[in-house]
């Protein structure tokens, strides 16, 4: 339905930019750069992340970068009329924000090498295409400790999307997380098999408290399963936003993703010539991830320990995804002094100790 | 299987089945008439998103349900135009209509995704609710819930009895034999046409006000479609579409409720059940000459020209 939706090609100048265009030529042309959007800016989730983060480039570069966006454009053929119309147009840096903009991204470039493109979330690269993503799991690991001391049955309910190792990742960090401080609790997940229901995700929240869940985290894209935990009285975690106006008292927190510094820092390095072709997976250290503001239901000492842990991330004295892990069957899965790398986080498929169901493959 | 357990399960039964109940019984009388629409999904979003503007800038929950019924019927009327006043080929119009809908609904909508409201509340029902398990599935339930419990017995009583009722039937079979004995088969059209879209409007202000309260783009999310698979599954009875809506309700929960159990089926199958049995329900339908001619109205999706 997405490519019946309005299309529009909005163009954003800075608000130097025609002051600028009348200057005299000693100032530098600024860098245009290209915004390929799957969703409308408004829906408050993935897409609106993004544009967040090309507001906050415009905001710290000013008159040195020149930005367009495309919002709500279907993964596919579509795709990749817009990034070619996006090169030709003489954008110089192009962000293409959604998985499924892979190969158009990668088609595309090759025809036009003098323009340098970053994909999010994918794993295929080329000469003038870099990769960027988050580390959604080290923030799903703190959520995992606060919920260590909040919760009194010792029954998490986990909403998922689709058993894919992104979202496996962030259940076994959260569970790791989660039985650092409490080994008696255990995780439920129900997966939903869409990123976005809200009912369904209402109902999968609502059939875990019923079961006895005092706590839902999610990892699908509505505010539904936060509205669910307000209204029966228990906790949740929010996604992607800031998502306590759903849940003034149930929402403790949640990870949201930042992009504003990456894409200020990409800019950069193509102003200066820098730029680079790689992979960036960042998480607390890069400031790709954050945590929502904490409910004050959190006692002082849960929040100065989860801040503690956040800095440990950041700087990399701590790993989550250190043995000794024990795979659900309490095997260990990962020995003692070993650390899972990147590709091992990246192709999860298996559930760590106390995560309760089967990973439907 | 607690007694708990049990009620939780046909308590959120009931309220999931709700949404495509109310669709379901909207599109059973237009179609009784003679008018196929399947626009149901884009009347629902547009009764959803108009619902919770409403609401949200009044904080009336009852006007933004009452907008959503109003909004259902704009796009009922756009579609009567066309449809029955132009003779469009109902199928193409009611294909538009869905299109149409969710454009405008995600447009309109845009300043309001991600923000909440306190939606419609219980009310619980004295004394009947105090009823073990039925009390909490079916007297625990918000005010959406119990007018569509009402409006089921007044179609039944509709259909069953009334001159109107049988007025309409006798349309949506045939028409021109309606014309002869002096029947105004243009009205009774519109007025079915009308209520199917007041009914989806209620659909969707009911996903928006009460179910999840908040508006997010394509939020019905295949209820209109269910909703029309349901009058088929029904075989266009009232009493039917109450069980099938029901029916449907608990196989779309099942698979999240069984996997919280632990139990490991797959939850993509599950999710199958309601369309399945829809194609079973045509099947046998069809499969059976006399059947089929009983129970849909002759006359379903073609257009009517008065003059001839």
């Amino acid at each position: 339905m997405k490519s019946f939706i309005k299309k529009a090609i909005v163009s954003v100048a800075t608000a130097g930019l025609v002051a600028l265009s009348t200057l005299s030529a000693a100032v530098e042309k600024p860098l245009k750069i290209g915004f390929v959007y799957v969703g409308p800016v408004s829906d408050a989730g993935w897409t609106f992340g993004h544009d967040e983060g090309r507001l906050e480039m415009l905001e710290k570069l000013g008159n040195n970068v020149e930005t367009t966006y495309v919002e709500s454009v279907s993964e596919g053929a579509d795709a990749e009329r817009v990034i070619r119309k996006l090169a030709q147009q003489g954008h110089d840096l192009i962000f293409t924000t959604s998985f499924g903009y892979m190969n158009p991204t990668l088609k595309v470039a090759k025809q036009f090498p003098d323009v340098k493109f970053q994909h999010a979330t994918g794993y295929k690269r080329g000469k003038n295409v870099g990769t960027y993503s988050a580390r959604f799991y080290e923030g799903r690991y703190l959520t995992g400790v606060i919920a260590g001391h909040m919760t009194e049955s010792n029954v998490i309910g986990y909403v998922g999307s689709f058993p894919i190792p992104e979202v496996v990742q962030g259940i076994n960090a959260f569970t790791l997380g989660l039985r650092s401080v409490n080994p008696d609790a255990t995780v439920k997940v129900v997966w939903i098999n869409s990123w976005y229901d809200p009912a369904k995700e209402r109902e999968a929240a609502e059939s875990l408290i019923a079961q006895g869940a005092d706590i839902i985290n999610q990892h699908t894209d509505s505010p539904a399963p936060v509205q669910a935990a307000q209204d029966k009285g228990v906790y949740a975690f929010g996604y992607d936003t800031d998502m306590s106006s759903f849940g003034p008292d149930a929402h403790l927190t949640g990870s949201m993703v930042h992009w504003g510094g990456f894409y200020s820092d990409t800019a950069k390095a193509v102003l200066e010539k820098q730029w680079k072709a790689e992979d960036v997976w960042g998480g607390f250290a890069a400031g790709m991830v954050e945590m929502a503001p904490y409910n004050k239901a959190i006692p002082e000492d849960v929040v100065a320990q989860v801040e503690a842990l956040k800095q440990q991330i950041a700087d990399g004295t701590f790993a989550i995804f250190e043995g000794p892990i024990k795979a659900q069957d309490a095997s260990i899965k990962v020995s003692e002094g070993t650390k899972l790398n990147d590709g091992d986080i990246l192709s999860m498929n298996w559930y760590v100790e106390g995560v309760e169901g089967t990973l439907p493959n | 299987m607690d007694i708990e357990l049990l009620t939780n399960i046909l308590f959120a039964m009931v309220r999931t089945g709700t949404p495509l109940l109310l669709v379901a019984l909207g599109e059973l009388v237009c179609e009784k008439s003679g008018v196929l629409n399947l626009g149901q999904e884009g009347m629902m979003l547009m009764g959803a998103v108009v619902g919770f503007i409403a609401a949200l800038t009044t904080g009336n929950l009852m006007l933004g349900v009452m907008m959503g019924i109003m909004a259902g019927m704009a796009m009922a009327c756009l579609f009567g135009v066309l449809a029955i006043q132009l003779r469009a080929n109902q199928v193409a119009t009611g294909l538009a209509l869905t299109i149409f809908g969710a454009g405008l609904s995600a447009y309109i909508g845009t300043d309001y995704v991600g923000q909440g409201l306190s939606g419609f509340q219980p009310f619980i029902v004295p004394l009947l609710s105090d009823i073990p398990v039925l009390g909490k599935v079916l007297f625990s339930q918000d005010a959406l819930v119990y007018l569509s419990f009402i409006i089921c017995i007044v179609l039944w009583l509709f259909f069953k009895f009334s001159r109107p009722g049988l007025m309409i039937k006798a349309i949506g079979e045939s028409p021109y034999s309606a014309t002869a004995v002096g029947l105004p088969v243009i009205p009774a059209r519109w007025i079915a046409l009308l209520f199917g879209g007041a009914m989806a409007g209620m659909g969707g202000a009911y996903l928006s006000l009460a179910y999840t309260p908040l508006w997010a783009e394509g939020m019905t999310a295949g209820r209109g479609w269910i909703g029309l698979a349901l009058v088929v599954f029904a075989s266009w009875k009232v009493e039917r579409v109450l069980l099938g809506a029901w029916l449907f309700g608990l196989a779309s929960i099942m698979h999240l409720v069984l996997q919280g159990m632990g139990a490991s089926i797959s939850s993509n199958l599950l999710a199958t059940l309601p369309y399945l049995a829809t194609i079973v329900v045509l099947v046998l339908l069809s499969s059976n000459q006399s059947r089929s001619r009983m129970l849909a109205p002759m006359s379903l999706g073609k257009p009517y020209h008065p003059a001839g």
